[in-house]
């Protein structure tokens, strides 16, 4: 591409406004107005340089501060609207989404849910608009920062009068003694520790300048938090899934590929006790009944032993005894174990004896594990039973039969065969809770209810992530770049003799104001004018225009 | 020692409502009286003291109730409120000494001050800790977010100062109108806090037995005349106020009753004020904005921003993050109270953006400012009232 030599002898790349070297305007036609715009230091940006190919079109697309500004507008309104009505995952599993939302919201729910906002945040036009947020992040930011830095870099001391004249702060003094005037300038300028360059006499004071990096760093940051968006897709990056074990019990844990091991000694669900917790939260507890102030489950982490033979009970090794807490996950090789549920009084067994029904005499009992029921209980002296059917969570399906909802024995029911010298081919009986059956209602014996225990289940998340890195570091370098950008500013002063006069103008990125008030501090006792806001000059007069219109 | 905190909250109250006139005194200078000039510097002066012994005070009700409770106050609706109103003070403090404009302690103070009175009208009792706030990154990531909501807040407060100085309000027009929507919305705050008070000096109470969203029969009390009753009403005593209209099940019929209330009242309110000034209360608010320049609060606007927004971020995404990652296994759960600070903090990064690269300011940057603070206000009080989800914290 053609090359623009500005008068001053720089070459500067095609594209550019201001001359990165002295400021000179070299495109009229873009550096029209009383003040230049100073925002990109009139760099040459691709953006604003070519728009013929297709590449051009969206390049410039996306490098759009007003389409960023729109897509950001709409992720928030979208985002918005997924809060109206809760999202899928957060309804109760009773009836599928579709009945759920028109039952809880009406019309509106049903609206709700065929328009897919139950699922609006994994919705594919969501995911498009994210991901056109991070295209317009890596585009914008190299559109501009290459320019910016060549203009920052390049630029030098003695700056172009039509440069100084149209920066916002400007102004000319005459003065007897501009020597003596500069060196009590730099003096003070020195003083609020900027960073002072000479040539032929001028003066270029600058301070803050890394903090026009900060956009470009919080950007950076950004784009790598959302590829550890993409990452999550990654198979084996991130595990989600729930491991239910109850009191006692030990068993594999998911997803480690029966490497791990996890035993539950015990759960405990602990309540705020309004006479031995600390007295201040007796009224809440009053109002609240029950608080809840712990759940833990106390458990022991084992790792199958590399001498294990397959299809053989694994040999387990402990690693570790852990209490898991909420806010407190038991984490071992890159997974965490989180207390994030649990059943208190699951049944566990039940004990039944065999009686003879008239005469009420005893022969002996079967406790049944329910969650691992034998198919025979022998009880001695000729008398034994069978475990024909076993239904954990019994009902009765639509066909009249008996089923079972569930393997969790919330409900467990039994057909029962029992065996005794009178009757050695058996008598079936159906026992369920609070029931006893016989088909055909002759038995002479009958297996008679005699006792429950239960047991606490603790369910545990298991969760391994390895993108959570990728977030961390994204999100770091996203702080870093905001407070760069926010908390320091870039702050530029140029003094320059012209004959007996001598020419103050000065730039900020931003917060005027204090670089308005630090100019009159280093100006203080230089005989040098202090230089004027032309933006607000020109706004006190068209305001004044305006009211004298109305009058 | 409860109720020393009590106390020291009520002193601090005081306080603030009586510097505000202090504030005012030190506006009222007129120009070319140097002299003059000095003693209303003493007023503001006056007026930055006895806002520094109210924080002070606030400062002392926050550290005794935290010694009683043993964990920080900041795990209810009234705690959290009342931080972020000590937090609001706070900023203000710190932008008054780098702007030193009294008419800030105007507009900024009484929003504090509304902001505390409302946090009171919520159950104010110590309550203990459930598992999942057992943390210290509750601590962490609650104060810093009320911090950078109460330095985003301060950009209304000059924001709202710009709007009045330099909308014209010899002509109706929409920012006329507009800002009297602001005003009024403010009012409607005080007539909230009135009819709530009000009802529970004189402890009010009404059953009804109603037919919840599931559709079995269900008990409920207001402390407010029910003016609005809930589905399928019925009174339990004789003589019970009976409900003018009834909601279906899904709303919350108790907490529209007492949002219809609170507006309504507002209104009165509102009309008693107008009625009083005899012009609109923004053309009232003007003179008080004589001295100040437009571009000083536009710049104060946009710093507030520039400063909290980083706050904000570090509090209610990073932190937030950190903290639901160990508590609830996962960083990001689209939970609404996360969705409204996923989208305060988009709309915050639209406004610098439109600001920086698209040179809005003045006028159009105020109006940003105020919806920001729309947002924050909505996700401090309808998400934890309307839209239940895990961070309801009074449900
Ligand atoms: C959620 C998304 C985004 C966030 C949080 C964000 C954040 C920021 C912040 C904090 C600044 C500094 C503003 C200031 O100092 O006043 C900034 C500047 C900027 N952003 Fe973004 N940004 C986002 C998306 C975008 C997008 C999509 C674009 C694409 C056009 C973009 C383009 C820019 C530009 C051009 C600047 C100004 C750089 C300069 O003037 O030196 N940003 N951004």
């Amino acid at each position: 591409m053609k090359e623009v030599k500005c008068e001053c002898g720089h070459v500067n790349p095609h594209g550019t406004v201001l001359c990165e070297s002295c400021g000179l305007t070299l495109i009229e036609e873009k550096a029209q107005g009383k003040l230049h715009d100073m925002r990109y230091e009139g760099s040459a940006r691709r953006s604003q340089t070519y728009n013929k190919t297709i590449v051009d079109k969206i390049w410039n697309f996306f490098s759009s501060v007003k389409v960023g500004v729109w897509l950001i507008v709409i992720t928030l309104i979208a985002s918005a609207l997924g809060t109206i009505f809760p999202q899928e995952m957060y309804i109760p599993t009773i009836m599928t989404a579709a009945e759920y939302y028109e039952d809880q919201y009406g019309w509106l729910g049903k609206l709700y849910y065929d328009l897919g906002f139950h699922n609006l945040y994994s919705s594919w036009w969501y995911l498009v608009l994210i991901a056109s947020i991070g295209v317009s992040l890596v585009i914008c930011s190299i559109d501009r920062v290459v320019p910016l830095y060549r203009a920052l870099k390049k630029q030098r001391v003695t700056r172009h009068e039509s440069f100084l004249k149209r920066q916002r702060l400007f102004t000319t003094s005459a003065s007897e003694n501009i020597d003596a005037s500069f060196e009590k300038a730099k003096e003070n300028l020195a003083m609020k520790r900027y960073k002072i360059r000479e040539e032929d006499g001028n003066i270029l004071a600058e301070k803050g300048r890394f903090s026009r990096w900060g956009p470009y760093v919080n950007h950076c940051g950004l784009i790598i938090f959302l590829l550890g968006g993409i990452l999550r897709f990654v198979p084996g990056m991130y595990i989600d899934d729930m491991l239910w074990i109850r009191e006692g019990e030990t068993k594999v844990i998911p997803e480690t590929n029966g490497e791990y091991y996890l035993e539950n000694k015990e759960f405990t669900l602990e309540v705020y006790d309004k006479e031995k917790d600390n007295e201040a939260f007796s009224d809440a507890i009053e109002n609240a009944g029950m608080v809840p102030k712990n759940f833990q489950s106390d458990v022991i982490l084992y790792k199958k032993a590399d001498d294990s033979l397959p299809g053989e009970e694994a040999k387990l090794e402990q690693i570790k005894e852990y209490n898991i807490r909420v806010n407190e996950p038991l984490k071992f090789d890159g997974y965490a174990l989180y207390q994030t549920e649990y059943r208190l009084g699951e049944l566990s067994t039940m004990t039944f004896t065999m009686i003879n029904k008239k005469s009420k005499e005893e022969f002996g009992e079967l406790t049944i594990e329910l969650n691992d029921p034998q198919t025979k209980y022998d009880l001695g002296d000729g008398y034994s039973v069978e475990v024909m059917s076993y239904f954990p969570d019994f009902e009765f399906n639509e066909s009249g039969e008996p089923t079972t909802k569930s393997r969790i024995p919330n409900n467990p029911a039994f057909v029962f065969k029992m065996f005794s010298p009178e009757k050695p081919e058996g008598e079936i009986s159906f026992v369920a809770i609070q029931q006893n059956l016989e088909p055909f209602g002759d038995n002479e014996y009958q297996l008679r209810f005699s006792g429950i225990e239960t047991n606490d289940v603790t369910g545990l998340t298991v969760r391994k992530d390895l993108t959570l890195w990728l977030f961390a570091l994204g999100g770091f370098i996203f702080m870093i770049g905001v407070a760069q950008g926010s908390y320091w500013n870039h702050r530029r002063i140029w003094l320059r003799r012209n004959n007996d006069e001598i020419w103050v103008a000065a730039h900020t990125n931003k917060n005027w104001h204090g670089l308005k008030r630090e100019i009159s501090t280093i100006l203080e006792g230089t005989g040098i004018d202090e230089p004027l806001d032309q933006l607000q000059e020109k706004e006190n007069q068209d305001s004044e225009i305006k009211n004298r219109n109305h009058e | 020692m409860a109720n020393l905190s009590s106390n020291l909250l009520l002193i601090a109250f005081i306080l603030y409502l009586v510097a505000i006139p202090f504030f005012g005194g030190a506006i009222r200078q007129k120009k070319g009286l140097a002299e003059e000039k000095k003693s209303f510097d003493k007023w503001a002066k006056i007026g930055i003291v006895i806002t520094i012994i109210g924080f002070i005070a606030q400062l002392g009700f926050f550290i005794t109730r935290w010694i009683v409770a043993g964990h920080a106050p900041l795990s209810n609706l009234f705690e959290y409120t009342t931080f972020f109103g000590m937090c609001l003070v706070a900023s203000f403090i710190l932008i008054y000494f780098i702007y030193k404009t009294s008419i800030l302690g105007m507009f900024v103070l009484p929003i504090a001050l509304l902001i505390i009175a409302y946090a009171s009208m919520f159950p104010r009792e110590i309550s203990p800790l459930i598992p999942a706030l057992q943390s210290h990154w509750l601590q962490i990531h609650v104060s810093t977010v009320a911090l950078g909501e109460a330095i985003l807040a301060v950009s209304f407060g000059a924001a709202l100062i710009y709007l009045v100085k330099a909308i014209d309000h010899t002509k109706r027009s929409k920012s006329t109108f507009w800002l009297e929507v602001i005003m009024y919305s403010i009012v409607s705050v005080v007539g909230f806090i009135a009819v709530t008070s009000t009802f529970a000096i004189t402890d009010y109470k009404a059953s009804y037995s109603y037919i919840d969203k599931n559709g079995s029969e269900n008990q409920i009390e207001y402390s407010m005349p029910a003016v609005i009753g809930p589905n399928e009403w019925k009174v339990i005593e004789d003589g019970t106020f009976e409900p003018w209209v009834q909601v279906p099940g899904i709303i919350n019929a108790k907490k529209l009753n007492t949002v219809v209330w609170s507006l309504v009242v507002g209104l009165g309110l509102y009309v008693l004020i107008r009625l009083i000034l005899r012009k609109r209360i923004g053309a009232a608010l003007q003179p008080l904005t004589k001295n100040i320049k437009l571009d000083l609060v536009d710049e104060i606007s946009y710093r507030s921003v520039l400063i909290g927004f980083p706050v904000f971020t570090l509090g209610g995404l990073v932190f937030a993050m950190i903290w639901a990652q160990i508590a609830w296994t996962r960083f990001w759960g689209w939970d609404p109270k996360e969705v409204w600070a996923l989208i305060t903090w988009l709309f915050y990064a639209a406004f610098l953006h439109l600001r920086l690269a698209k040179g809005w300011h003045g006028e159009k940057s105020a109006w940003l400012a105020v919806i920001g603070f729309a947002i924050i206000m909505f996700n401090l009080i309808a998400v934890n009232l309307v839209i239940a989800g895990l961070h309801s914290y009074a449900g």
